[in-house]
């Protein structure tokens, strides 16, 4: 066993744990943070990505112990309280989701995207920067909506590029 | 139409849980005391197990138990089984081998299951299974769908040619009377490639036993959670039903592949009560590509025959389809009653004749997928067509108006009355908006950049909701295909229903919510849709067909009649007035010709108080329950038109416009169906261009990851140009067809219409790839330059 300290959506967790667990594995078994999900282990579907240290990173593929120290935001603590985040707001105003599953994944890269490339993105951009995230549902025809409807609002809100919790 | 009522665009109730990762998958879900089940599979496609020891396994760390086979054979668990009886030609029924959750004695493909690891941890689980000795006797694989009956091999001893069933549909002498008469035949082969469904969810199942009370819970993966439960007791014998719970929370994502009793859930909810602990098992994303059952696999022979003045006279079909190494629970019904009936399209065609040859092979369980036959049908038929307008010199939209049928109900050679329909409209608007006046110009501008543009017209028609339930029962079903509802008003006049469908991305919480809203008059915050739990739920039949707007909310609109009916009963005695005088609009019972009403959060808590009526005469409470069993298929149809450049330097194929117009009946909630029209369309474009399952000749899955098999991503599909006409649909009281599947129906004849349009030629196989474009694109261009 060994032990790993990280900051989770803002509150600090320590844990002794087998050196092979995968982040993903962490958050969700260790801390029952079961909204990032498992698509595909292989870091195609990008149903399990997080943001560390700001940056979003697929959490399927990478051992806890190897971002020993880091800060992690999940889905869950990408609002503030009661309050969405504006683009979880824009997903669900443009019906960026169906089955709900490829969502938290979808979200945490439009907003990882809009802190790489800022606020107004055309359809061009986001569709090829969302390459890794796969969606079977929606077409991604109101995902892209949404991402840049959300990426305007978020401008709008003000909202620092990086998140508080990073 | 008010904010919430039916045909707004209402937004989604479930969002609020995906959106801030609450959702609650199976996988999400962790029973005190939980242990983890790792699957052993077979490495090869066909082969003798002489021996299994597991005396090594079972002494590593953490197992818990190791069950094979054997062990379901001891404990007199039954085999999955087959729910869709297909009859041969000569009326034999067809010959289907046993389907046992472990493998008895034989494996039939890759990942076939050996034997079951529980352990502590899932990593134990699986280091265990590495130590698991097996003795095969490898025996040579069957995989070619087009060649299977004729193999030396056989798969299973209870059909010797590896044939389950040769099927006909259709008048055979009419339609050789139609084709001597014809002054043009045209042939086509087509291949609709093998697709893995790919929800973005993997499987999972969750098994508890209560030794108390000798309950089995399982959670499970499930789009008909109560079929599930109704196998696993009456065929597998897991349990008698009100001794088992099934239980599909939030599922993220079904298209067909999870309608199905799989081996993986029987073993985890048996294994429960063998080790006395909750057991778990979730797919990898491999695993998935391996034992999900998988979609498509057919091989055809089409021939159409028109006359000199471009009528189509007749049809024949003959297809070879590949179920795969075991009958899946809906499998034979797909190539068969799913697929020929579907054969007339749009369109008039005095005779139709089609055979199909279900075959095994070793390869995965194939059964529905998203559309399941009809768009193995629509494809078969808009090829026919697209390429018979082509040799004839027709335009190939004048010449789809030419033979549209035009007037209903149309009784169709192939068992289908269609009830309803202007296909004419679809096509006008779907013309309109791809801009078809501008067609040349656009090719001419492609042209003179060195590229290929082409246009692709695809006209579909489904058959949906897949009842009434006594036709689907004359055709082999072994169930009946209604839905159920119960409407419970709490006495302050929230709501409750409960139906047999199930939501996986359909929003049925929200749609159907809308209709309890529009109805009853009511705050649609104030109406809860409970849906998957067989504790909760009494019965149910599930989502798929594109089922649960015309079926399942057709029951619920008959429920929320008797609650009206009832609520007036009660109201007659708060208002003191007769019965016969009671109007309900809304949400207030109201006495005619006068100012006296009663709102209906008041008439539920008087019907609960029950002060105003004798209880002898009227019973308290307010809650109601309906079967609904429609009067027949719905027709959903309608008109899609994509519109391609390729670069013939690369073989990329961009799909630069797509219209839609699709004609769904009444609507609910249009955000939503748009939604699905969205996704259909991206599943048929992958089917189309990406997409495709591959064994090799030793019946290695060589697509088993998103690494091996292209998934539609962002940069792959366009925005899509999404369109309406109405006919409201006569056999269910909202008017509902569906529009669930008709994206991925409609959309793989348009895109390869589209393509041979472009490269001038037919020779184009699904799925388009560059490679296989730029080959195609070069063939043109010799040609082009030879002449």
């Amino acid at each position: 066993m060994t032990t790993v300290s990280l900051t989770v959506n803002g509150r600090a967790v320590t844990a002794a744990i087998d050196p092979r667990t995968l982040l993903v594995q962490f958050l969700r078994e260790n801390l029952r943070l079961t909204g990032t999900h498992v698509g595909c282990d292989t870091s195609q579907c990008g149903a399990c990505v997080v943001h560390l240290d700001g940056k979003a990173v697929k959490s399927c593929t990478t051992l806890a112990v190897a971002v020993d120290g880091s800060s992690v935001t999940t889905i869950e603590g990408l609002a503030s309280g009661d309050a969405l985040h504006p683009m979880q707001e824009a997903f669900r105003e443009h019906h960026g989701l169906q089955c709900g599953f490829c969502t938290p994944g979808m979200i945490m890269s439009a907003v990882d995207m809009v802190n790489r490339r800022g606020h107004h993105l055309d359809e061009k951009t986001i569709r090829e920067d969302l390459d890794g995230n796969i969606c079977r549902c929606t077409g991604y025809h109101n995902i892209v909506k949404a991402i840049a409807a959300g990426a305007e609002a978020m401008g709008r809100a003000g909202a620092p590029l990086r998140q508080a919790a990073e | 139409m008010s904010a919430t009522g039916i045909g707004a665009a209402v937004r989604r109730k479930e969002d609020h849980r995906f959106i801030t990762g609450q959702g609650r998958y199976t996988d999400d879900i962790n029973r005190p005391g939980q242990v983890h089940a790792y699957f052993l599979r077979s490495p090869h496609a066909h082969a003798i197990i002489k021996a299994i020891d597991t005396e090594a396994a079972a002494g590593m760390p953490g197992v818990i138990g190791i069950f094979t086979g054997a062990d379901l054979a001891a404990d007199k668990i039954g085999g999955l089984i087959c729910g869709w009886m297909i009859h041969n030609k000569d009326g034999t029924p067809m010959r289907a081998g046993p389907h046992p959750a472990l493998a008895q004695g034989k494996v039939r493909y890759v990942g076939d299951h050996v034997a079951v690891v529980v352990a502590e941890t899932l990593a134990e689980a699986k280091d265990a299974a590495e130590a698991i000795a097996v003795d095969y006797e490898e025996l040579p694989a069957v995989v070619d769908t087009g060649t299977a009956a004729g193999a030396k091999t056989v798969i299973h001893d209870e059909a010797p040619d590896n044939t389950v069933f040769n099927w006909h549909l259709g008048d055979r002498e009419a339609v050789e009377k139609a084709f001597r008469a014809a002054s043009h035949v045209t042939k086509l082969d087509l291949v609709n490639n093998r697709l893995v469904p790919n929800a973005m969810e993997p499987r999972a199942a969750v098994g508890d036993y209560d030794a108390g009370e000798g309950v089995f819970t399982l959670y499970t993966t499930s789009q008909n959670p109560h079929v599930a439960r109704l196998v696993l007791s009456a065929f597998i014998g897991i349990a008698p039903e009100n001794k088992l719970r099934v239980i599909a929370p939030d599922v993220g994502g079904g298209f067909g592949s999870k309608i199905f009793i799989y081996a993986e859930e029987t073993v985890c909810v048996w294994a429960a009560k063998k080790v006395g602990r909750p057991v778990k098992w979730t797919a990898d994303r491999t695993e998935a590509f391996l034992s999900d059952a998988h979609g498509r696999d057919h091989v055809t022979h089409a021939e159409l025959a028109t006359d000199a003045e471009g009528r189509i006279l007749g049809m024949r079909v003959k297809t070879t389809a590949n179920l795969g190494a075991y009958l899946s629970t809906f499998s034979s019904s797909v190539p068969t009653y799913l697929y020929a009936p579907l054969l007339s399209g749009q369109y008039d065609i005095p005779a139709i004749y089609c055979e199909v040859d279900a075959v095994y092979t070793n390869t995965a369980p194939v059964d529905a997928y998203r559309g399941a036959g009809r768009p193995e049908a629509t494809f078969v038929v808009e090829r026919l067509i697209e390429v018979t307008a082509r040799q004839l010199g027709k335009d190939p939209a004048r010449f789809r108006m030419q033979n549209y049928i035009r007037r209903f109900p149309h009784q169709t050679p192939v068992i289908m009355m269609y009830d309803t329909g202007n296909y004419g409209a679809s096509l006008k608007k779907a013309l309109e908006m791809i801009d078809y006046k501008g067609l040349g110009k656009r090719k001419r501008d492609s042209a003179r950049a060195g590229k290929l543009r082409g246009i692709g017209f695809s006209s579909y028609i489904e058959a949906c909701g897949i009842a009434p339930s006594a036709a689907v029962g004359s055709l082999g079903a072994g169930v009946g295909l209604w839905e159920s509802a119960e409407v419970r008003v709490n006495p302050i006049g929230t709501v409750e229903v409960l139906t047999g469908s199930h939501s996986h991305g359909q929003g049925h919480e929200t749609t159907f919510a809308q209709l309890v809203s529009d109805r009853l008059g009511i705050s649609i915050d104030n109406v809860s849709i409970i849906h998957g739990d067989t504790d909760k739920v009494q019965m149910g039949m599930g989502t798929y067909g594109s089922r649960s707007g015309a079926v399942g909310m057709s029951a619920i609109f008959k429920a929320l009649d008797k609650v009206i009916a009832k609520g007036k009963k009660v109201a007659a005695h708060v208002l003191e007035a007769d019965e016969a005088d009671i109007d309900f609009a809304d949400g207030h019972f109201a006495v005619k010709g006068t100012d006296r009403k009663l709102d209906f959060g008041s008439c539920a808590l008087q019907a609960y108080v029950a002060h105003k009526f004798n209880g002898q005469e009227l019973e308290p409470g307010l809650k109601e329950g309906a079967f609904y069993d429609p009067t027949n298929f719905t027709f959903p149809a309608g008109v899609h038109i994509c519109e391609v450049e390729i670069d013939p330097q690369t073989g990329v194929t961009r799909i630069e416009r797509w219209a839609a117009v699709d004609d769904f009946g009444n609507v609910i909630n249009p955000m939503i169906v748009e939604g699905q029209v969205h996704g259909g369309i991206a599943q048929g474009v992958g089917q189309a261009l990406l997409e495709g399952a591959r064994y090799n000749a030793d019946g290695q899955l060589v697509t088993a990851s998103f690494m091996d098999y292209t998934m539609p991503r962002a940069d792959d599909l366009p925005s899509f140009d999404v369109g309406m006409t109405v006919t409201p649909c006569p056999s269910n009281p909202l008017g509902i067809k569906g529009c669930g599947e008709a994206g991925a129906i409609a959309s793989p004849p348009a895109v390869i219409n589209a393509i041979t349009d472009a490269l001038g030629h037919e020779e184009i196989a699904m799925p388009a790839t560059p490679q296989a474009v730029w080959r195609a694109a070069r063939k043109s261009m010799n040609r082009m330059a030879a002449e």
